[in-house]
């Protein structure tokens, strides 16, 4: 009958739209039922510093990986040999820096297999990130991280850094996240290219007390790691000495009487 | 060579042990006109001699800018050249798009052998009809390699290919033991002079052959028509010595840091299979 057919054909095309609507959508934007795609990071590092100096590159970095507000994990290790020639320091989500590790252990077997004289140095391995990251970025679902890259190769340093979003470039020193905002004034004033590498351990260790007092995700547990044409070497972890005797701290509330 | 029943298709082994498809490939390559590379510490070059089918026509590019710092010299099926030409920029582009960082050539060339195998080992393909010679620098420095269409490749410290290229080769011969330490300029007139060695009296101008360098400092760059007919001026009119042109070679086992087997010898035995030249 006429009526039923026309209900039943106006059925099939609201059916019909609906699908034609929601696969446009999903092909579109991917919606979040159908992909996964990082949206926030859940365990992440802090500031990552790193310094050119007289023999090669030193970089610092603590050992927290904070849970959103809490400090969940204090024993991370954020600096990483990359090949023989390159170090990488990695801040935001910890998972994805471990994914990048296994890029880069997949990156640095394929070029030992070659087995022909020829490496990777830290140039390169510092483009390959950034194309990966800027890549993932394109497609909406980024590696969460900021990445410092240094290395020597053939006597010339290098040092480089690439953010989440495919940022990248290269400097005598830099810094991810707040190591930014509180570190890289401190090197700009007291940074020099003749550092040795006391001289450069000193002025990390400013840097990251600096950090340790005003980022509140930063935690007292660091480790400076150093490379050189001869090698790297990694620290182990240790605290830096912090002063809290301020008046101010001892006696908040004599400007204010009545707060706490 | 012979025709026999197993030279039909090139998945075929002889019971000899042979791939006679692939062997015909390398005849096409000797076919080619010649194609010479030199290389010193620090430079490559590459010349050829071209011949134009005739009067009225251009000659066939046979030198190709691969990248900056690395090109190639081809003898044999030129469209084959021209391909694998393209494949070799491709791979050179890509890389420095990656890594931001020239591809090192030694990588290059395996590339190439293995594409150069792939076509050895199907039965619907056919092998590449060219050898390239493949100049480059990478960070060991400066490097010549001999690929062929068996999909092996050689270093050479100088080579020659192509059709009366044992002419070029025994000139190289006696004089590549001052490759090493010799300036541009030299192993550039010395390219010539091989040349001239392959073109048996024929009168050598500008016209007839391309001469390319590449080396530390200098990209890769094909040298234009007036620099080396002013450099094949200089040293007909000083005089230079005319090396002697032999056709009895002795089996000489220096041959740069490759590994090439006399192509007489093998020949004298029917049984054993001839390698790259």
């Amino acid at each position: 009958m006429p009526s039923e057919q026309k209900l039943g054909s106006a059925i099939v095309d609201t059916v019909f739209a609906n699908m034609v609507s929601s696969q446009n959508e999903s092909s579109l934007l991917s919606s979040e039922g159908d992909s996964q795609r990082t949206q926030y990071p859940y365990v992440t590092g802090t500031s990552v510093i790193g310094i050119k100096y007289k023999d090669g590159i030193l970089m610092a970095a603590d050992m927290g990986g904070s849970y959103g507000s809490t400090i969940r994990y204090k024993s991370v290790e954020r600096l990483k040999q990359v090949g023989k020639h390159s170090l990488i320091g990695a801040s935001g989500e910890i998972s994805d820096f471990q994914e990048i590790l296994r890029y880069l252990d997949e990156l640095i077997l394929h070029d030992s297999m070659w087995d022909d004289g020829n490496s990777l140095g830290p140039k390169e391995v510092h483009n390959y990130l950034t194309r990966v990251l800027y890549n993932r970025r394109n497609k909406f679902d980024p590696l969460w991280n900021s990445l410092v890259l240094g290395g020597v190769k053939n006597g010339q340093k290098y040092l480089g850094s690439v953010s989440m979003i495919g940022v990248h470039f290269e400097d005598d020193h830099v810094a991810t996240g707040f190591g930014n905002h509180l570190a890289r004034p401190i090197l700009r004033e007291e940074w020099r290219e003749d550092l040795t590498f006391e001289e450069g351990v000193k002025l990390l260790e400013k840097c990251m007390r600096n950090l340790l007092y005003r980022d509140r995700s930063a935690v007292n547990k660091l480790q400076i790691a150093k490379i050189t044409e001869e090698g790297l070497t990694i620290s182990q972890p240790y605290s830096l000495k912090t002063f809290w005797n301020f008046a101010a701290f001892k006696n908040p509330t004599v400007g204010a009487e009545g707060s706490w | 060579m012979f025709r026999n029943q197993y030279d039909t298709d090139v998945t075929t082994w002889s019971p000899a042990g042979r791939l006679f498809q692939v062997e015909y490939a390398m005849e096409a390559v000797k076919q080619g006109s010649v194609a010479i590379g030199l290389r010193s510490k620090t430079h490559i070059v590459l010349a050829c001699v071209n011949k134009a089918n005739s009067e009225l026509s251009s000659h066939q590019r046979k030198i190709f800018k691969v990248d900056d710092h690395i090109g190639v010299a081809i003898a044999g099926l030129t469209a084959d050249g021209r391909v694998l030409s393209r494949y070799m920029r491709s791979e050179c582009i890509n890389y420095g798009y990656t890594y931001e960082s020239p591809l090192p050539v030694g990588r290059l060339v395996v590339q190439l052998a293995d594409k150069a195998q792939v076509c050895t080992q199907r039965s619907w393909k056919r092998p590449y009809g060219v050898g390239l010679l493949v100049a480059g620098l990478d960070e060991s420095g400066a490097h010549l390699y001999y690929n062929c269409p068996s999909g092996n490749y050689f270093e050479y410290q100088a080579f020659a290919i192509g059709s009366r290229s044992q002419a070029a080769k025994t000139y190289l011969e006696r004089k590549f033991e001052k490759f090493t330490e010799s300036s541009r300029d030299d192993l550039v007139k010395d390219a010539l002079f091989a040349i001239r060695e392959t073109l048996q009296g024929e009168k050598l101008t500008s016209h007839v052959c391309t001469v390319a360098v590449v080396g530390v400092g200098e990209a890769f760059n094909i040298l234009d028509q007036e620099t080396v007919q002013t450099l094949i001026n200089e040293f007909e009119i000083s005089g230079e010595e005319a090396p002697i042109n032999e056709s009895n070679v002795e089996q000489s086992g220096g041959d740069g840091d490759g590994a090439a087997p006399d192509q007489r010898g093998a020949a004298a035995e029917e049984g054993a299979a001839p390698m790259d030249i």
